[in-house]
């Protein structure tokens, strides 16, 4: 692989300096760093309102809030994971690495690229803003389902607000990836040779067109039901509220798939270079994210099992959701075979990619068990539940964007970040988070309710423990931050490749990459 | 309240599970880290069934990760391990594909089984019709037009941390539902305002209560005693405040309870047709005086 165009660099590029250039930025790479940031701060917003359910459930009794508080506490923790965090932060991926990965100069549509991350800063004030209003924040969970959320005050009104604006944010978002992937990809960059990370993401992106316009509908319909006299969700008025909920969960599963897909990508991107070896079943990767994605539309309702579905809809949804186990075993099974006979070294990004693919499992593993209806019965609303999309949830997606983070900052940055530092911030991730989540199936198995302020005895134990651990991971994301900005601020040069001769053209540019690159499409053969 | 045992036993049986090294039905009932033990036709299919898949589960998970392990301990640069370049193995790749099929079909059928097993409420001796307000319950026994709510028990104090918490904190209720044991009983699921859900883990029944729907779903108890469960479905403020407690008690007593209920309820309908006809009366005087 050879070093290209370091020479003519940045000599016609003029921009904005100090905080205009951010606002006014068209750069895939500002964008990608900016969504990024604010993923970031959402992280430790959302964390620091976990930490907060956390505490309350520290001890049997209420001691540091009141319920509808902590009912706030558990919507908008949610909200702001899902809509904030792992989202932005996966589109920030997406910025910086898709036109570094296909021989793109910039994304297609570079203006539409600033708007869709300056609306997100907005979409989540508004969000926030909630907390000042009378009736408080939304209270009524993530899934905001009806009668609940009519009763609700104007906290709600601006939360449908902000899920609209994020909303379009996200379509706009998604459309620019699909036209740069579409339209920019290098000459001989053909599908087939494109990675991992922008297959997932341009498969992602059309779940996003498809599915983020229904979940505009189904709130705009509450918005309608709770101001302007509609009854969609209001059986008083003829309306049904399990509509809500199936309407809900045609965005909400493929939802789940958004935020996972992508996390699949960067870690077929590491495990390969760590192992020093090809991926495992490119193609069979291909047509697994491809077969994931086209599950995800017709298993929704296994959401709902309990709402009391006739019986045929109940085995239905019980069949389609069990095949989801099998393209998601086949990424786990290839990923170890690449691992298999490699050369392993196990730098922090491999850390985490190998610690994503354990963690997962265990995640998609207790997956397939909700997916069981007849069990599903006893785990569904307990915290067996909260512990399994934790696991697919934060092992997955979140550890996912931290492996990533650490794998391409040198190459953003120039720099390479703190190793020691690193692994360190891996284990206690890793060892907090399973102190923090592993005890929860316990908890679920043994009868205790999500969503719940207090709690009986018996499940004092699991839920001292699991507090300790969230305290525990919560302080550890601190360290993410800071190992971050040193890294940013200075280090060891990074060379244009970082790591032992990885695969893709982002590392056939120097480190850090021009502000413009491959201005000269690259020449993939 | 904090029971180190407890831990202990949840960490011996998850190493137990993940190396087979002991059965752990019993360790995991006894410290309640599993399903609890059922007292139901369903509640038992349901336990096997979800020891079954959680044994599968446990054996794939040791399967691939002694793979990846043993990978992550040998096949390393350290080790001076020399990588090799194969990226396919159509034979493999079929394999693994396959082999979770058949894992999955053996999975299904006896859950499939459980299923309509579950779904069957016909020819029901009871049916207990159950409303969810914000937030206590109300339950309707249609054969013999007794009705009543079940709030809460547990004393504000003990909430609030200024009272020693009791042994069935947030557990109990004033009003107990009590059932004849060995009978299938029926239960009819609504909501008066917003989605409820009625869960009680022994009896194995959820299923949610929607205003505007009539949900169904069925038990039978075989044994004598009182099984606690909580609304699953947040309702609200008080969502984590709604419990259900469930007294299952022999044929005669049930029938003796229902006698009694009867009576008080006549008896309380009598003494409000008095007040009415008292008020009514007072207020034809009044109007008299006028």
């Amino acid at each position: 692989m050879a070093t290209a165009e370091v020479a003519h660099h940045d000599h016609h590029d003029h921009h904005p300096t100090g905080l205009m250039r951010w606002v006014t930025t068209t750069n895939h790479k500002d964008i990608g760093t900016l969504y990024l940031i604010f993923a970031f701060i959402m992280f430790l917003l959302g964390g620091a309102m976990a930490l907060v359910i956390r505490a309350e459930l520290f001890q049997p009794g209420l001691q540091v809030v009141d319920p509808h508080f902590f009912n706030q506490m558990t919507t908008v923790h949610a909200l702001v994971m899902v809509f904030g965090a792992i989202m932005p932060g996966m589109v920030g991926f997406a910025n910086w690495q898709i036109p570094l990965m296909i021989g793109a100069p910039d994304m297609a549509l570079p203006r539409l690229n600033n708007w869709s991350f300056w609306i997100l800063p907005f979409a989540a004030t508004l969000l926030m803003s909630s907390f000042l209003t009378g009736g408080g924040g939304p209270a009524a969970g993530w899934t905001l389902y009806a009668p609940l959320t009519i009763q609700g005050g104007m906290g709600v009104d601006l939360t449908i607000f902000a899920v609209h604006m994020l909303g379009v944010s996200s379509v706009l978002g998604a459309i620019n990836i699909i036209v740069t992937v579409f339209n920019m990809r290098a000459p001989g960059m053909h599908f087939m040779k494109m990675p991992l990370f922008v297959w997932t993401w341009l498969i992602t992106a059309f779940l996003l067109i498809a599915v983020m316009p229904v979940f505009a509908g189904a709130v705009t319909m509450l918005l309608t039901d709770r101001h302007f006299g509609t009854a969609f969700f209001d059986p008083a008025g003829g309306g049904d509220p399990v509509l809500f909920q199936h309407i809900f969960w045609f965005f909400g599963h493929p939802e789940v798939y958004i935020m996972i897909l992508p996390a699949f990508g960067i870690i077929s991107a590491i495990i390969p270079t760590f192992s020093r070896k090809p991926l495992f079943g490119y193609t069979s990767m291909v047509l697994a994210v491809a077969g994931i994605a086209f599950l995800s539309f017709i298993v929704w309702a296994h959401h709902m099992f309990t709402v009391g579905m006739p019986l045929v809809g109940e085995i239905y949804f019980m069949y389609a959701t069990m095949l989801i186990a099998v393209p998601t075993g086949v990424k786990i099974f290839n990923w170890v075979a690449t691992m298999w006979r490699g050369s392993m070294t196990f730098e922090t990004p491999m850390l985490f990619g190998v610690g994503v693919v354990f963690l997962f499992t265990i995640g998609g593993l207790s997956g397939l068990m909700l997916g069981i209806t007849p069990a599903d019965f006893q785990y569904h609303d307990t915290y067996f539940v909260v512990a399994h999309f934790h696991y697919v949830l934060f092992s997955g997606s979140a550890m996912a964007m931290m492996g990533g983070t650490y794998y391409w900052l040198p190459k953003w940055t120039g720099h390479m970040y703190d190793e020691k530092l690193g692994k360190w911030h891996f284990w206690l991730t890793s060892i907090f988070f399973n102190i923090a989540f592993f005890p929860q199936h316990f908890l679920g198995l043994a009868g205790m309710p999500r969503r719940i302020p207090d709690y009986a005895l018996q499940f004092t134990e699991f839920n001292v423990i699991s507090s300790i651990g969230a305290f525990g991971l919560g302080i550890t994301q601190l360290l993410f931050g800071y190992i971050v900005y040193k890294c940013i601020k200075g280090g060891e040069k990074a060379t244009s490749e970082v790591w032992d001769n990885p695969e893709g053209l982002e590392w056939t540019l120097p480190s850090p990459p021009p502000y413009h690159t491959f201005e000269t499409p690259p020449v993939v053969k | 309240m904090f029971r180190l045992e407890k831990v202990l036993a949840a960490l011996t049986t998850t190493f137990a599970l993940l190396t087979m090294a002991a059965p752990v039905g019993a360790e995991t009932q006894r410290w309640g880290l599993n399903l609890p033990t059922p007292v139901s036709p369903i509640g038992h299919e349901i336990l096997e069934l979800h020891n079954w898949i959680m044994l599968i589960c446990a054996i794939i998970f040791v399967a691939v990760f002694a793979v990846m392990f043993y990978s992550i301990y040998a096949h390393r640069k350290s080790k001076g391990h020399e990588a090799s370049q194969f990226s396919h193995s159509t034979f493999a790749e079929i394999l693994w594909t396959v082999v979770p099929v058949l894992i999955l079909v053996g999975m299904a059928i006896p859950a499939t089984a459980t299923l309509i097993n579950m779904e069957d409420t016909s020819e029901a001796d009871l049916t207990v019709k159950i409303t969810g307000y914000q937030w206590k319950w109300n339950y309707e026994y249609m054969d013999y037009g007794v009705s009543f709510y079940s709030n809460l028990a547990t004393p504000r104090e003990q909430i609030e941390n200024k009272a020693e918490k009791g042994e069935h904190y947030l557990l109990e209720v004033d009003k107990h539902v009590v059932l004849p044991v060995n009978k299938k009983i029926r239960f009819l699921l609504t909501a008066n305002d917003v989605i409820h859900s009625w869960w009680v883990p022994e009896i194995a029944v959820k299923k949610d209560a929607i205003p505007g729907y009539i949900n169904e779903i069925w038990t039978l108890i075989e044994k004598p005693g009182i099984y606690r469960g909580q609304c699953t479905e947040l309702c609200g403020k008080d969502h984590g405040f709604m419990p259900v407690v469930v007294e299952a008690v022999t044929e005669e007593e049930f029938d003796a309870w229902v006698a009694k209920k009867v009576a008080e309820q006549e008896q309380s309908s009598i003494d409000q047709f008095q007040l009415g006809t008292e008020s009514l009366v007072q207020t034809v005087e009044v109007g008299a005086l006028r």
